[in-house]
């Protein structure tokens, strides 16, 4: 197997298309165990360690752009005010150590359903940037995953920044698991308000073969929610709101849980998640 | 007497029995430089890979290696016919060394590889061509039971049973006032040790191999290799290589013979290490079990009667399978005064993962049907299950169902007390902290949905080898003056698995011999067999033999002393005393140039086998108890689970290192926890589906809380220095504690573990 290691980003990409079997590898919290368990042997490795382009972040137009490689902890750590709904899905994301070499973009690469980082991702409308020597191109979140770990890159293609909205209201994010902590979702929820445009974004995790967004859902809670009143909500709406997200998942039983579980269990994380967001809306805002 | 000033004793020998002195491999394994058996290195070695079969059952048709050993790098591909004596088994020998015409377990081993790398030596066994012509397995251990079920293994008599463990003791009908029935199930458990099977065989001169192996037993291992590769025993060398843990999972072989065949066979060192996938093919697994209870009191709540069949799969080969229905037999009616019971213990074999050795053996599962069952009846009495718990408690002097009387310390009640006692945790109020709640870290609740529940248990669990097993230990002690100083050597073949050992050894030997400086030697099999790490059973058996040698030590020394005028009793603090503890003499003036070494094979008392009718008999050498009282807090509408506290009083006879027996109740309560909440091997039609650490869970430190621990001391006259084995019981009676409260929090019946979130929803 090769090991190629870029310096440049222009290097990476040249790279790519010449070789576009080559796997790309930046954390390896994934690719490695691939290998490891002889899932995949591909004949190179690209390693983006050394890609200095890919490793930060910037905020331009109401935007954070990320780059690929910055790994969770920074997001946790760097832009819990900005993306925190993106921070509060990388609190999820394996042990301390997973979380200092895990990256977003190499979630997005690996297009696990049940990637942590897809449903903020999706609820917020975040695209994804990707390049390759024949140019750079955007492509929505929400169109982003096309299968169970297939997406939309091209071969030569490489994901170089993540183009997240900065918050414009309250963010959660919950994930269920059968474990206390370093666990993979059963199934994960994400909701954001937008205050001012009175907008909901919703992203369902590990319950269907992509990540999901559960449309009715956001019609719904944008049309019922009491925008500017400062309001509780019904209990009625938050139980609707529920039952249209656990309708949006498409979940399938297998060993980390059953199909009706995942059904039943993002109701309830839709239900808390929004009453959470709800609640946290800036008084000044709401009045 | 040649002394003429009295010297005063200053007994300066620390880290003796009842302290706790640093493990030595301690600080080593917490900055990760500790040398496991994955580590070993020899030059110019190859390594093995293993092909295994991906069937539960299929007939081999046919297997042509030619393609595997055209592949550059290859040194040897083998198959059954290169096994000299192709069968073997710990208790029971019924297992292929390499498949011949059958496999019976997905996962289980073909052919054999060695290769110049290990990668090469995986891709020459992908490149093996077998023919299988699949067969529909046998998973319902009930089912197999059945006189038309196929019979997996035909030399056995008695279809697809491996043992049945009837136990008879009293009235065959009682009646009693109020009945109670149950059906429990406990999932198939993985010993989840850290450290995967691995070892380094490596050929000698003299026509023999020594093979560097992390096992729990040298002995058993070099029996069982000496047999399958038809050679004398003094060429087949076992040293213990460092042990990532074992629990049970390396008392069968796994690489054992392979590596030994590759390295004979190639004339180089081979070197074998699972992985993680591989791992949990490669070693046999907790029993799961199905149970049908039905428990008779009085209206006062005194115990009438326990009836219950128990049928534990053992899957594709026996292991310690008749051992294992024994305990849970024996052990069935559990730490209670029951006058009439009638158990019918199964072990059966399917197509499912062999199983076998696990910390509880047996005992583990039955604790969690009767304890349930327990519950069930103090609801029906409309008592408190603790208070029916403690009317009914064993206690010195109880009969078991085998007819045998304890006859030794018992404090069930008092344990059961201790635990109850205990301060219950406050109910917090105000923000939580996330990693307080169900779903920890992963934000599911601020507290919406969770509900408090407090549940008990208490167990019974036998130390040592059982049923007249002949269970002895052996240990080579040395005293000599080197450098100036007495040094004590000590030499057994006991595995450390990372219970301690190494440590206790030592601490032994300075009790007995007031010796500062002992050094452990290598476990090996260059002195006789120590038994098995397993049982509860080194510190007991072990550390006897190890004290038996320092005895004879001692006497030794004594006479030596005398020859040279000094009327000396005793050995303390680098000294020889006097019955008045009076200083005689150094110790290196009476040692001299001699060196002092003494071999003692020592035995407990033994025990005997069951009456295979009735189930009588003085089955188990000693009895251990642990209770535990579990809260946990449950989100009812997620089915989430966070255990909030667990409090633990265990008898353990004596606290040989006190530090050492509390790590080993929260290491053995955290796996009963993880029995409890989350630890399923899942098997469907004899494959298994999670094989890796991904979707196999075991706790993390936010899914095990805090502990409070009541150790009791109640010397045990039988054992030395009165000690009860301490690994086992607290991992018996965590788990229905555990689902005991979760059924106090959220009503449910809840008859099946591991607990999951789907069985509190109801979805």
């Amino acid at each position: 197997m090769d090991f190629l290691r870029p310096s440049t980003l222009d290097e990476a990409l040249a790279m790519k298309a010449e070789f576009p079997d080559a796997v790309p590898i930046a954390g390896g919290t994934d690719v490695m165990v691939e290998l490891n368990f002889d899932v995949r042997r591909p004949p190179a490795l690209l390693d983006l360690g050394l890609v200095t382009e890919l490793s930060g972040w910037t905020r331009e137009n109401g935007h954070v752009r990320l780059g690929a490689t910055v790994p969770y902890t920074r997001i946790v750590t760097e832009l819990g005010d900005v993306l925190p709904g993106l921070a509060m899905a990388a609190r999820t994301v394996g042990s301390p150590q997973i979380r200092n070499r895990g990256t977003v973009g190499g979630n997005l690469g690996s297009a696990s359903p049940a990637g942590d980082a897809h449903p903020p991702l999706v609820a917020v409308g975040a695209d994804i940037e990707v390049a390759s020597t024949r140019g750079s191109r955007t492509v929505p979140a929400r169109e982003f995953f096309t299968a169970p770990k297939k997406s939309a890159l091209e071969p030569d293609e490489l994901i170089v920044a993540i183009q997240v909205p900065e918050a414009a209201g309250p963010q959660q994010f919950a994930k269920v698991g059968t474990r206390n902590a370093m666990v993979i979702a059963v199934c994960s929820f994400a909701v954001t308000l937008d205050v001012a445009g009175k907008g909901v974004g919703t992203g369902i995790g590990s319950a269907g073969p992509t990540p999901l967004r559960a449309l009715e859902a956001e019609r719904f809670a944008a049309a019922e929610l009491p925008w500017g009143s400062g309001e509780p909500l019904q209990e009625n709406i938050v139980r609707a709101f529920g039952e249209l997200v656990g309708a949006a998942a498409r979940p399938i039983d297998d060993v980390r849980g059953t199909a009706a579980y995942r059904r039943h269990a993002l109701s309830v994380l839709a239900r808390r998640t929004l009453g959470w967001a709800w609640r946290s809306v800036p008084q000044e805002v709401a009045k | 007497m040649t002394t003429t000033t009295q010297q005063p004793l200053i007994t300066n020998v620390t880290g003796g029995v009842g302290d706790s002195p640093m493990r030595p491999d301690g600080a080593q394994k917490t900055r990760g430089e500790f040398a496991y058996s994955s580590d070993l290195w020899a030059d110019d070695m190859l390594w093995g890979a293993t092909l295994r079969s991906p069937h539960p059952y299929a007939r081999v048709k046919g297997l042509d290696i030619t393609e595997a050993l055209k592949l550059p790098g290859v040194h040897a591909v083998l198959t059954h016919e290169d096994v000299p004596d192709n069968i073997y088994g710990l208790e029971h020998p019924d297992q292929p060394v390499l498949a011949v015409d059958i496999v019976r377990y997905q996962g289980e081993p073909v052919a054999i590889v060695a290769a110049d790398h290990p990668e090469t030596a995986r891709r020459a066994a992908d490149r093996i061509v077998v023919d299988y012509e699949v067969l529909t397995p046998v998973t319902d251990a009930e089912a197999a039971m059945r006189p038309d079920a196929p019979v997996l293994h035909p030399a056995h008599e008695g279809g697809n049973i491996v043992r049945h463990a009837p136990i008879r003791f009293g009235e065959e009908n009682p009646v009693a006032d109020v009945v109670v029935t149950g059906e429990y199930t406990v999932g198939m458990q993985d010993q989840a040790f850290l450290g995967p099977e691995s070892g380094l065989a490596v050929p000698a001169e003299d026509g023999g191999v020594d093979l560097y192996i992390a096992t729990q037993w040298l002995h058993a291992d070099q029996r069982q290799l000496t047999k399958a590769l038809a050679m004398p025993e003094d060429k087949v060398r076992l040293h213990l290589a460092g042990v990532g843990g074992a629990f049970g999972a390396r008392e069968d072989l796994s690489m054992q013979v392979h590596a030994c065949l590759l390295a004979l066979h190639t004339r180089k060192p081979v070197k074998i290490v699972y992985g993680r996938e591989e791992s949990f093919f490669g070693h046999v697994h907790r029993h799961p079990a199905l149970m049908r209870y039905e428990h008779g009191a009085t209206r006062d709540g005194d115990l009438v009667y326990v009836k219950a069949e128990i049928i534990l799969d053992g899957g594709a080969y026996a292991s310690t399978t008749a051992a294992v229905t024994g305990n849970a037999a024996t052990l069935g009616a559990g730490p209670y005064r029951v006058p009439n019971v009638r158990i019918d213990g199964y072990g059966v074999y399917t197509n499912n993962p062999p199983c076998g050795a696990m910390r509880g053996f047996g005992a583990v599962q039955a604790c969690f049907a009767y304890e349930s069952q327990m519950d069930k009846l103090a609801a029906a009495l409309d008592m408190d299950p603790v208070d029916l718990r403690i009317r009914n408690a064993a206690e010195r002097g109880t009969v078991m169902p085998t007819g045998q009387v304890i006859d030794s310390p018992a404090p069930v009640a008092e344990l059961l007390e201790l635990v109850r006692a205990k301060p219950l945790p406050a109910i917090p109020t105000g923000p939580r902290d996330l990693r307080e709640l169900p779903g920890g870290v992963s934000n599911t609740t601020h507290g919406e949905g969770v509900v408090r529940g407090v549940g008990y248990g208490v167990g019974i669990k036998n130390v040592g080898f059982s049923e007249g097993f002949d269970d002895y230990s052996t240990a080579r002690v040395r005293l000599e003056v080197i450098a100036g100083e007495p040094v004590v050597s000590v030499h057994t073949a006991a595995a450390e698995v990372g219970q301690g050992l190494v440590t206790l050894k030592a601490q032994i030997a300075r009790t007995e011999l007031g010796v500062q400086r002992v050094q452990i030697q290598p476990s090996n099999t260059f002195v006789g067999s120590a038994g098995s790490s397993s049982a509860s059973r080194q510190s007991y058996v072990t550390g006897g033999a190890v004290r038996a040698a320092c005895e004879e030590v001692r006497a030794g020394v004594l006479e030596l002393a005398a020859a040279r005028g000094f009327a000396a009793t005793g050995l303390a603090g680098g000294k020889v005393v006097s019955a008045t503890n009076e200083v005689l003499a150094d110790l290196v003036d009476v040692l001299g140039d001699e060196v002092v070494e003494r071999t003692v094979e020592w035995r407990h008392r033994p025990t005997a086998p069951l009456d295979p009718v009735t189930g009588q008999g003085f089955a188990h050498v000693q009895y251990a108890f642990a209770a535990h009282r579990a809260v946990v807090d449950v989100d009812v509408e997620l089915g989430l689970v966070r255990v909030v506290e667990l409090a633990c009083a265990q008898d353990v006879g004596r606290a040989m290192n006190p530090d050492a027996v509390l790590g080993q109740i929260q290491g053995g309560s955290a796996q009963g926890l993880g029995l409890a909440v989350m630890e399923e091997i899942q098997v469907v039609d004899g494959v298994v589906r999670n094989p890796s650490f991904t979707d196999y869970l075991i706790p993390t430190v936010l899914d095990m809380p805090p502990m409070t621990i009541d150790v009791l001391e109640r010397a045990d006259p039988h054992a030395p220095y009165g000690l009860r084995g301490v690994g086992e019981p607290p991992t018996l009676s965590s788990t229905p504690a555990i689902a005991a409260a979760i059924r106090a929090a959220t009503g449910l019946a809840l008859s099946r573990v591991p607990v999951r979130p789907e069985h509190i929803v109801g979805a």
